[in-house]
C-alpha cells in the first residue's frame, strides 16, 4: 500500500498557485469587530425591489421549480435582446446569440475558457475587479496587465493596447464603468481601441455590469461600436443595476457560434441558471426600469456627498463617473493601502478595501463604496477626517524623503 | 431649479443639512439654504416631524379613523364644515374624499373612552354632520413610506469585491 499523499500535494498546481483574493484577509479582520461602518461592500445597499421579489414568490407558487433550457428562458432572452436594442441600438438574436449565465462571473469564465489555449495572452486593465486574472490563469493563459493610473483617468488607451499586443494575444478585457476606480470610458477612446483590436484581430470580452450606473454622459456599449459586434462578447447582468447580487443571474451576448460553444461548457457544468432567479430577472427587465433609475439617482447624490467629504478633508480623489465606488489617493499619509485600511479600521472602525487588492496599480489608493445610507456615509466621512488629521503630517515628513515622487503627486493634486 | 429634488430629499429625511443637500445636488450651500427658507416662508414646507413608534416606549395612545358624512353648504361647500372639524386639537388629520362618505378624520387620544367621547360629543353633534363611523386603529404597519417593524436591516457581508 502506498503512503497517501497530503491533500496539498493533490491539488492541481494551477489552482494552488492562485492566491486568495486580497479582500478575504481583510474581511476576516472586519468580521471580528463591532460598530463598524463598512464602505467596503461591492453591492447595492438596497434590497431587491419588492415587485421583483413578489414576482419570484409567485413563480414558486405556480410551481416554476424545474430546469430551463440550457441557454435560459427564451422569454428572458427576448427581453434582454429588446433591452439591448432599446438602449444601445445593437441587436442580438435571442434564440442563439444570448446565453443566460449564473452572474457575470460565470459568463467571464465561460467566455475565457471558450477562447483560450495554454500560452495565450489576455490583456487585463489594472486596477480592476479581482477575478479577471485568476480566471485567465485557470484557463491556462497568461494575463498581461494594462496599467492605468490616476493621471490618465484609470482608462485603457489604444496606445497601451498596441504596446502590449504580441502574436499570442487573444483577448482584451474591458470593464467600464470600472470597479474599483469608478472610471468610465468615452466613445472616442473606445473607437480608437477598436481600431487596434481590428488591426490585430483580437476579441474583446466586455464586462458592462455597471452600465446603468453611469452618472456623467452616456455609457457606450462596446458591441454597439461599428464593426465590434462580431468581435465582442458582451457580459452583463442584474446584480448591480437592479440590486440583485444574491440572485446570481447574468448573460452573455455575441456571435452565435461562440455562444453555442460557451453553452457547451455551461451545459455540462451549470446546466442552467436557477429558474427562480430567471423569473425575477424577467420581472426586473419588464417593470423595473423606473425603480432602477431612482436607485441610480440616489447613488449619484451619495457620490457627490462622498466626493465633497474627501475634498474637505484634503484627500485627493479622482472623480468617479460610474459604478458606486470612489478611489481616493491616500499616499499623502505615507502609508501603504493595507496599512491605511487596517489602521482606519482599528482606530475609527471604518472599513474600506485596500487598493492593492485590485492589482499593483491600486497601491496608494483605497476603494470606498457609496452604496451606503447618507447617515453612514456622513459618519464614515467624519471618522475618516479625524483619522486623516492625525496621519497627514506623518506623510509630509515621509514624502520629503522622495522629493521627485512628492512633487509629481502635488502637481496632480492641483489639477484635481 | 432643483426645487422638487430638495423637497423630495427633505421629505424623506428632514435632518439633512443645506450643506449635505448642496453636495448631493451639486449646488451651493447658500443657494440651498436660501431656497429652503423661501419654501418655509411660502408655506410649501409646512413643518418637520419625527415618526415615533410610541409602542416601544410603552405609551398608550389611541387613534381612530372616522368616516364622516356631511352636508355641503352653499358658497363654501365642504370647507366650512371641514374647518369646524379640523380646529379641534384632538383631530390630527382631515381629508375630503370621494365615495360613500365625505371626510376621513383621524383623531388621537389617551384612551378609547376619550376618543369615543370626542366623537359622540364634539364631532357627531356638529351641525351639518350627518353621520360618523368610527374605526379604532389596532396596529400600524407602515406610515409615510416607513415600515414600522424592524423590517430589512443590512444583511450584506462587511467586505465584498
Amino acid at each position: 500500500m502506498k503512503t497517501p499523499r497530503s491533500w496539498q500535494d493533490r491539488i492541481n498546481p494551477s489552482v494552488k498557485e492562485i492566491p486568495f483574493s486580497g479582500i478575504r484577509r481583510f474581511f476576516d479582520l472586519v468580521s471580528e469587530m463591532q460598530g463598524v461602518i463598512s464602505l467596503g461592500v461591492g453591492e447595492p445597499d438596497f434590497v431587491t425591489p419588492w415587485h421583483i421579489r413578489e414576482a419570484c414568490v409567485y413563480s414558486l407558487e405556480k410551481g416554476y421549480t424545474m430546469y430551463t433550457s440550457n441557454k435560459g428562458m427564451l422569454e428572458l432572452r427576448e427581453e434582454i435582446a429588446r433591452y439591448l436594442v432599446d438602449t444601445y441600438r445593437v441587436s442580438f438574436d435571442p434564440r442563439n446569440e444570448i446565453l443566460i449565465t449564473v452572474g457575470v462571473s460565470e459568463g467571464l469564465d465561460l467566455a475565457l475558457r471558450t477562447i483560450l489555449c495554454p500560452g495565450d495572452e489576455v490583456l487585463v486593465p489594472e486596477p480592476s475587479y479581482v477575478s479577471y486574472i485568476p480566471v485567465t490563469r485557470l484557463a491556462g493563459a497568461c494575463p498581461v496587465p494594462l496599467k492605468t493610473s490616476v493621471e490618465n483617468g484609470f482608462v485603457v488607451t489604444a496606445g497601451m493596447v498596441e504596446k502590449a499586443v504580441t502574436n499570442r494575444t487573444k483577448v482584451l478585457i474591458l470593464c467600464y464603468p470600472n470597479n474599483p476606480t469608478g472610471a468610465t470610458i468615452d466613445r472616442q477612446h473606445l473607437l480608437e481601441i477598436a481600431e487596434v483590436v481590428k488591426k490585430h484581430d483580437l476579441l474583446v470580452v466586455s464586462d458592462e455590469i455597471y452600465d446603468r450606473l453611469t452618472y456623467n454622459g452616456e455609457h457606450t456599449c462596446v458591441s454597439a461600436l461599428p464593426g465590434m459586434r462580431d468581435r465582442t462578447i458582451l457580459l452583463n447582468g442584474f446584480s448591480k443595476s437592479y440590486a440583485m447580487t444574491g440572485w446570481r443571474v447574468g448573460y452573455a451576448a455575441g456571435n452565435p457560434d461562440f455562444i453555442s460553444a460557451m453553452t457547451k461548457i455551461h451545459q455540462y457544468t451549470m446546466l442552467c441558471a436557477p429558474i427562480t432567479a430567471q423569473a425575477a430577472a424577467l420581472e426586473a427587465l419588464k417593470n423595473g426600469r423606473s425603480g432602477m433609475k431612482r436607485m441610480v439617482e440616489q447613488y449619484n447624490r451619495r457620490r457627490r456627498l462622498l466626493l465633497q467629504g474627501f475634498r474637505e478633508m484634503g484627500l485627493p480623489c479622482f472623480e468617479p463617473r460610474g459604478a458606486f465606488y470612489a478611489f481616493p489617493d491616500i499616499s499623502i499619509t505615507g502609508m501603504s493601502s493595507e496599512e491605511f485600511a487596517q489602521e482606519l479600521l482599528r482606530e475609527e472602525k471604518v472599513a474600506v478595501v485596500p487598493g492593492n487588492a485590485f492589482g499593483d496599480q491600486g497601491e496608494g489608493f483605497i476603494r470606498c463604496s457609496y452604496a451606503a445610507s447618507v447617515e453612514d456615509l456622513t459618519e464614515a466621512l467624519r471618522r475618516m477626517s479625524s483619522f486623516l488629521r492625525r496621519r497627514k503630517n506623518c506623510g509630509k515628513i515621509l514624502t520629503a524623503f522622495f522629493p521627485g515622487k512628492g512633487l509629481k503627486k502635488e502637481g496632480i493634486y492641483q489639477t484635481l | 431649479m432643483f426645487l422638487k429634488e430638495i423637497l423630495e430629499l427633505l421629505e424623506n429625511d428632514a435632518r439633512l443639512t443645506p450643506k449635505q443637500i448642496a453636495a448631493m445636488l451639486d449646488m451651493e450651500e447658500e443657494t440651498v439654504a436660501g431656497m429652503i427658507k423661501e419654501l418655509e416662508e411660502k408655506k410649501v414646507i409646512l413643518g418637520y416631524f419625527t415618526f415615533v413608534n410610541w409602542d416601544k416606549v410603552g405609551a398608550e395612545n389611541v387613534s381612530a379613523l372616522i368616516e364622516v358624512k356631511i352636508s355641503p353648504q352653499r358658497e363654501v361647500g365642504f370647507d366650512a364644515v371641514a374647518e369646524r372639524v379640523y380646529r379641534f386639537p384632538e383631530v390630527k388629520t382631515v381629508r375630503l374624499v370621494s365615495g360613500a362618505y365625505d371626510l376621513v378624520v383621524i383623531v388621537e387620544g389617551k384612551t378609547l373612552k376619550e376618543v369615543a367621547n370626542f366623537v359622540a360629543q364634539k364631532l357627531a353633534s356638529l351641525e351639518n354632520v350627518l353621520s360618523t363611523t368610527t374605526h379604532f386603529v389596532l396596529k400600524t404597519y407602515k406610515h409615510q413610506g416607513t415600515i414600522v417593524e424592524d423590517g430589512e436591516e443590512d444583511r450584506r457581508l462587511m467586505i465584498t469585491p
